[in-house]
């Protein structure tokens, strides 16, 4: 596996694993307005995996689709970051992972802009603006549920405890990071956590919310080497007729 | 039909000079907008009819939403969804348009959460296979168009600028499911059954959406005075058997019902009528997923009570923070 | 009992230097979320550029009844329209 084909897996998987929870939520959100923007976070979602593993099928250059990469790989194959195939608990946990992503896919996308990959800066032009807007919407409902109610300010700090030590691993550097660095490809992970930690800790504030003092980091979804058992079951619900079909169009 | 067999509230009352003059209005094309005067009876009935229009955009969302996490394709899944989160979008608009004849949005939640108010029948059928999602778009989504373009032309202004919006978005829905089934009927044997087997179970509820015939009904009568209701449901159902008939023939799909044959002389097809037995026992709430349905839109509804709280609680401390600090 | 969200009513800027136009109504907790939400419900099809919103309870409207008192007079001043002064054709467009 080629370290750029594993790099477009990691922002592929990222997209597709999350749209699929956030699609989830689809006709059980708390309010009409608040199901059509989840569902509009689901379709960015979508359409920037149709394009980053339409490309990552590209370079792999063995004749599989985005769809063969989405439908017909196993989880092990699988290279997106843990924190996103965590399941949904309740609307708080959805919305507060979902900031906790987009706080760190806008400094990546809008650093991919420039990357020496043209591909690449053409897709995170694209996605950046999406990213950008769900950041803006996660953030003030990440704010709003915390400052809320004593009940909603519960639920939150909740989610956060339960969050936070899978966010670590967006920072990870690793062998394919070097590569994608070293070309000009794409940033170090380890270089985004600054304005991360700045974007997070000024909603936390405004939310009341406290993160845990504990910073550890469960580690095992980018390089695929043990994700957790949460995204196998999502696999087989989201392949299924690809798998018990095998060759049909659709 | 989402808002077919609407029971008029107006039948029982007694008219009057003004409601004389109302009905000059309507006859005369005009459409009457919210703040004017209207017969209690008319109102009431728009509220129920809106209402039960609306319900069923939002309880339309669950048969389908079952598939969007299962959808084949990362396009069949985009599209799904997004036609889906239309379906919301035609329930806003229309709470939104029932709004204005002084209902709440949350009452008509709580009337349908009671069983007070009711939502299609069609929605109360399980989507078992995929090719139900293209059954599902091409016949349901078929059918409800049959009656949402002439309410584009209802006289109430609000509900009728609603399905405007509503028909102009609803055009790729049906496309959408008759492309599934295309694809579906060219496929493999196992396609194949299952799009045969989505028409079965499909073709009979799909004709109960437009309703038992009204032909000698006083409700209706009254609604198609005052412009609420545009057509018989009869006349609907026609229409549609016509349509659809030969689009099953083009997909080399055989409709369940022997006795459809051309009359030349009529100029439609003749058809038989569905099972109203069936029809009435999925009305009093015996369908196969009555109880499913209604319950996951309590659920949400319940679940999402301390979102809606806690937002509304952050913009009021807001509000009070900005005063104090000005 | 939990309080319902305002109504808010839409305004949308179409893409060609228009102006805004009432889209429709949705209900939002605040001003902020209310643009948020029109923006996710009302130009899902690519229909805005510019969005304004306003509370529903802050729209003064002219009453139904007085519609006569309001609006026939202007029937009477057909002067007022292009068309109602004739200019022979020579003098060219005018």
């Amino acid at each position: 596996m080629s370290a750029l084909f594993q790099f477009l897996l990691r922002q592929g998987d990222n997209t597709l694993v999350l749209g699929h929870r956030v699609s989830e939520w689809c006709g059980a959100a708390p309010a009409l307005e608040e199901d059509i923007a989840l569902a509009n976070t689901a379709l960015d979602l979508i359409g920037q995996t149709q394009m980053w593993l339409g490309y990552a099928a590209e370079i792999e250059e063995a004749g599989r689709t985005a769809d063969d990469l989405a439908f017909l790989r196993d989880a092990y194959d699988f290279r997106n970051l843990l924190l996103l195939e965590t399941p949904n608990r309740n609307f708080g946990h959805t919305l507060l992972r979902q900031f906790l992503f987009d706080a760190y896919q806008v400094p990546l996308l809008a650093s991919l802009e420039s990357s020496t990959d043209q591909r690449i800066a053409d897709i995170a032009t694209k996605a950046g603006k999406e990213a950008q807007y769900h950041l803006e919407r996660s953030q003030d409902t990440v704010i709003a549920l915390g400052d809320g109610t004593e009940q909603s300010h519960t639920i939150m700090q909740d989610a956060l405890n339960r969050l936070w030590s899978y966010t670590g691993e967006m920072f990870e550097s690793d062998i394919v990071d070097e590569a994608m660095t070293a070309n000009g490809i794409a940033p170090d992970p380890t270089s985004l956590r600054d304005v991360w930690n700045t974007t997070v800790d000024a909603a936390l504030k405004l939310a009341d919310l406290k993160a845990p003092e504990d910073n550890f980091a469960h580690k095992g979804g980018k390089n695929g080497r043990r994700h957790t058992e949460h995204l196998s079951h999502m696999l087989s619900t989201m392949q299924v007729l690809q798998r018990s079909y095998p060759g049909a169009s659709w | 039909m989402y808002a077919q067999m609407v029971k008029s509230e107006g039948s029982n009352e007694k008219h009057t000079e003004q409601d004389t003059a109302f009905q000059a209005r309507i006859d005369a094309g005009e459409k009457i907008e919210p703040k004017e005067w209207m017969p209690e009876g008319y109102r009431r009935t728009l509220i129920r009819q809106i209402g039960q229009h609306a319900h069923s955009e939002v309880v339309g969302q669950l048969p389908e939403g079952n598939w969007i996490t299962r959808a084949p394709t990362l396009e069949r899944k985009a599209n799904l969804l997004a036609k889906v989160q239309d379906e919301a979008g035609h329930g806003l608009y229309l709470y939104c348009a029932a709004e204005t004849l002084g209902v709440s949005r949350d009452e008509l939640y709580d009337m349908l959460h009671s069983g007070k108010m009711k939502y299609s029948s069609i929605f109360n059928y399980p989507t078992l296979t995929w090719a139900d999602m293209g059954a599902v778009g091409w016949l349901v989504d078929g059918a409800a168009i049959m009656n949402q373009v002439p309410l584009q032309r209802t006289s109430y202004g609000p509900y009728a600028r609603a399905m405007v919006r509503v028909c102009k978005e609803e055009s790729f829905h049906q496309r959408q499911g008759f492309h599934i089934m295309m694809t579906m009927c060219n496929g493999t044997d196992d396609q194949l059954r299952m799009a045969q087997d989505a028409l079965n179970r499909f073709w009979g509820p799909a004709l109960m959406m437009f309703g038992p015939s009204d032909e000698n009904s006083v409700h209706s009568a009254q609604n198609m005075a005052w412009k609420i209701k545009m057509n018989s449901n009869d006349e609907l159902r026609q229409k549609f058997v016509d349509e659809t008939v030969p689009q099953a023939e083009y997909l080399g799909l055989s409709v369940p019902d022997d006795t459809i044959t051309w009359n030349e002389e009529r100029g439609h097809y003749d058809f038989a009528e569905p099972d109203w037995n069936e029809f009435f026992e999925v009305l009093k709430g015996n369908g196969p997923c009555n109880t499913e349905r209604l319950e996951a839109r309590k659920n949400a509804w319940d679940e999402g009570a301390w979102v809606r709280d806690a937002m509304m609680a952050h913009a009021e401390k807001r509000a009070q923070r900005k005063k104090m600090a000005g | 009992m939990s309080r319902e969200w305002p109504l808010w009513e839409v305004f949308i800027r179409g893409q060609h230097g228009m102006s805004h136009r009432h889209v429709g109504s949705l209900h939002a907790p605040d001003e902020e979320m209310a643009i948020k939400n029109a923006r996710d419900v009302y130009t899902r099809r690519n229909e805005g550029v510019s969005i304004w919103v306003v509370e529903t309870r802050h729209i003064a409207a002219s009453s139904p009844s007085d519609k006569g008192p309001l609006f026939e007079p202007a029937n009477s001043k057909a002067y007022r329209h292009p068309t109602f002064f004739p200019i022979p054709e020579e003098v060219g467009k005018m």
